[in-house]
């Protein structure tokens, strides 16, 4: 065996299929993603189950170059290859980050406002599971308040809210936040063909139904996104330059408990705290309904 | 060209002739001035390359994995906290095979605080796959990293060039600088075989399984076996062009001493001095100055030694509970090859305490009376 690596060094895309759970709604929009990003795509992707699930050495599904990091380095490492390119002449290909919730609100969260405030060239894109699922479900500061995970046991809930990790990369004042689901799709292509065409750091929250962690049916998935949705929950929306905001899905209103009662992770939440969920959903839907109204005055 | 300039200043003089296509580095004293200059010489355009001004030394590191992917030449700098902060990912480094070079300028590691010189910090990292460098000169220093580079592309392992934070990095020395043109000729640009490239696209240190790992554990290991050789082409090539002559181990007044000193980094450049001194004064003493930590040069050691020296190790390190590094790797190595000396260990000039002729001259009295421990730790200048 020689010292150098062999060309069997980096795994081949032999496109075999991903090993990620029946309903897992990260593969759902990776290929999703993926499929309107195109060819021209680097992915980086720090540990989590998006990476674990894209196979095991020697095998890939991605169709595109995909260069594993570790947890807290997907922002910078992201950077770093979008500077390899500038430099070789490949301005053109676009440099995507594909981290979970963990890897974006918690580890890696110094380094992705670090690449915000510098306005990097890259599409920053957060699967959010609202856990650490790849560890087997633990909170991260994405998992919202009355949620149980093994780290916020039936004894003692999370009780703080989740971050509002949208609120703080619109606040770096890049070009383009998007929150977008996988119950929507349209919308979802919309907004990453939106996304590829601005320049510098496009940040996309992406709602991501995970069975096992969530407690949930693989079948109603897209249900639950679809009601995240709809109850106001996950409102889909997209803000310009940190300012400018547009809804763009007028939803029903479907209560929050519709949402929470497909999801044996909320089963432990009192009846107080899931009022008081609907109210605080009803406050920011009405915050960001402002911010949607003004921006159409502003126009 | 002659110029008188600081040992961090060489550095980045060597950055702007190896033609580094990117950079990213954090301040921390003493490395700041290096981020500096390199600052300066890229935004002013005298060098094209792209300075990615990161958050955090771990930042830097994961910049560099990230440009290094895509088969571009990199460079960072730090010191102490920024190198232990940038710990997991130099394991990262290696084990991806990305030839990065980074220069580290030794400083000790706090608690309590300190931004002065001592090894701790690079020696402590010597687990993580990379090959470590010692220099006690500026004009080293200048020469090393142009040699880090093509020694790390050719045998797809990083390369850290360290230098005394203080002692070297802020002492001016008149160096020669090279023409870009016979640096050209010295070291081609990097050609990548395995890169992110959407024309072939391939996927990058993916998750393995217990069935496959140590065979890429195994490469690494295996081309830290060849490096000894592939640095001395390297110093015989060095050499042919720039006339300078470089090599793992240099021995000075070795071939009859009864004392044998070994040292690295400015510490050695002391005891060169003092044994000078001595030997005007007819005292057998001589100098191995180690240049690498890692590979560690164990032939270039065994080519000096003699059953008539005594041998001492100065350490400017300690791993609490071990001693100092040179010595323990240089007991086992030797130990390894069928050697029995003795090796008595000398730590001394922790934090940035001058090691001086005077401390010299006493290890050496307490070598010859034999009033030093054999086999503990000898503490140089400790206020008990
Ligand atoms: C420095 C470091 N700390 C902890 C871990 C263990 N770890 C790997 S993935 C992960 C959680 C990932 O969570 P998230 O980013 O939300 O992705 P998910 O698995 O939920 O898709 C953790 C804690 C690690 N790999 N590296
Ligand atoms: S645990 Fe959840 S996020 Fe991970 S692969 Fe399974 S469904 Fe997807
Ligand atoms: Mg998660």
């Amino acid at each position: 065996m020689s010292d150098t690596p062999d060309y069997d060094f980096c795994a081949s895309h032999d496109f075999y299929g991903h090993t990620a759970c029946p309903g897992c709604g990260e593969k759902i929009l990776y290929r999703h993603v993926l499929d309107v990003l195109g060819p021209e795509t680097v992915v980086v992707a720090p540990a989590g189950c998006a990476a674990v699930t894209d196979g095991v050495f020697p095998h890939s599904l991605s169709p595109v170059p995909y260069l594993h990091v570790a947890f807290g380095a997907t922002a910078s490492a992201a950077a770093g290859v979008r500077a390899g390119l500038d430099m070789s002449g490949r301005e053109n290909v676009t440099v995507m980050a594909w981290a979970g919730d963990g890897a974006t609100f918690d580890i890696g969260m110094g380094a992705l406002s670090a690449i915000a405030e510098r306005n990097e060239n890259v599409l920053y894109v957060c699967y959010d599971n609202e856990a650490y699922m790849n560890t087997g479900m633990q909170r991260s500061s994405a998992t919202p308040r009355g949620c149980w995970t093994t780290t916020t046991p039936a004894s003692r809930l999370k009780s703080e809210p989740k971050k509002d990790i949208d609120a703080i990369m619109a606040a770096h004042r890049i070009p383009y936040v998007a929150t977008a689901s996988p119950a929507f799709l349209d919308d979802l292509k919309a907004k990453v063909e939106r996304a590829k065409a601005i320049r510098g750091l496009r940040f996309m929250h992406l709602f991501s139904p995970c069975p096992p962690g969530w407690k949930s049916d693989p079948a109603d998935s897209i249900t639950i996104a679809r009601l995240a949705v709809e109850s106001n929950v996950f409102p889909l929306y997209e803000v310009y330059e940190g300012e400018r905001l547009r809804l763009t899905y007028q939803s029903s209103s479907v209560a929050v408990s519709d949402y929470l009662k497909l999801q044996g992770r909320f089963k432990y939440m009192s009846e107080q705290e899931a009022e008081d969920m609907q109210s605080a959903v009803e406050r920011s839907y009405a915050a960001l309904k402002l911010r949607h109204e003004k921006s159409k005055v502003c126009l | 060209m002659n110029r008188v300039m600081s040992g961090n200043e060489a550095v980045s003089q060597a950055v702007k002739l190896s033609r580094v296509q990117v950079i990213s580095a954090y301040p921390i004293t003493p490395q700041t001035s290096i981020s500096e200059k390199l600052s300066e010489i890229c935004g002013s355009g005298e060098m094209d390359a792209k300075f990615v001004k990161v958050e955090s030394e771990h930042s830097a590191m994961a910049t560099l994995i990230g440009a290094s992917s895509t088969g571009v030449r990199t460079f960072t700098a730090t010191s102490s906290q920024g190198l232990a902060l940038m710990q997991e990912l130099l394991f990262w480094v290696s084990g991806a095979r990305l030839p990065v070079v980074m220069v580290n300028v030794n400083r000790a590691m706090a608690a309590p605080w300190t931004i002065w010189c001592d090894q701790t910090d690079s020696v402590s990292q010597r687990d993580t796959g990379w090959l470590q460098f010692y220099c006690w000169s500026n004009q080293e220093i200048l020469d090393s990293v142009i040699c880090a580079f093509k020694i790390a592309e050719e045998l797809l392992i990083p390369c850290m060039v360290c230098h005394d934070g203080f002692f070297i990095s802020h002492t001016h020395e008149v160096i020669d600088i090279p023409e870009q043109e016979q640096v050209d000729t010295f070291l081609s640009p990097r050609k990548a075989e395995y890169k992110l490239d959407t024309s072939d696209p391939r996927t990058f240190s993916g998750g393995t399984m217990p069935n496959m790992f140590m065979e890429f554990r195994y490469k690494v290991q295996a081309a830290f076996e060849r490096a000894q050789g592939v640095i001395d082409q390297t110093y015989k090539q060095f050499a042919q062009t720039f006339g300078r002559d470089y090599r793992a181990v240099e021995a000075y007044y070795a071939d009859d001493a009864e004392i044998l000193l070994i040292a690295s980094g400015s510490a050695a450049s002391t005891v060169y001095h003092t044994v000078r001194q001595m030997r005007e004064s007819g005292r057998k003493v001589g100098l191995l100055r180690l240049r690498q930590l890692r590979p560690l040069p164990v032939e270039g050691v065994l080519n000096h030694l003699t059953n008539e020296a005594t041998i001492a190790v100065i350490d400017r390190n300690l791993s609490p509970g071990t001693g100092g590094v040179f010595t323990q790797e240089l007991r086992a190595a030797l130990h390894r090859n069928g050697e029995d000396c003795c090796i008595h260990e000398f730590v001394a000039g922790l934090g940035g305490r001058d090691i001086t002729a005077a401390d010299i001259e006493k290890i050496c009295d307490d070598l010859d009376n034999k009033t030093a421990d054999p086999a503990g730790i000898n503490w140089v200048g400790l206020n008990r």
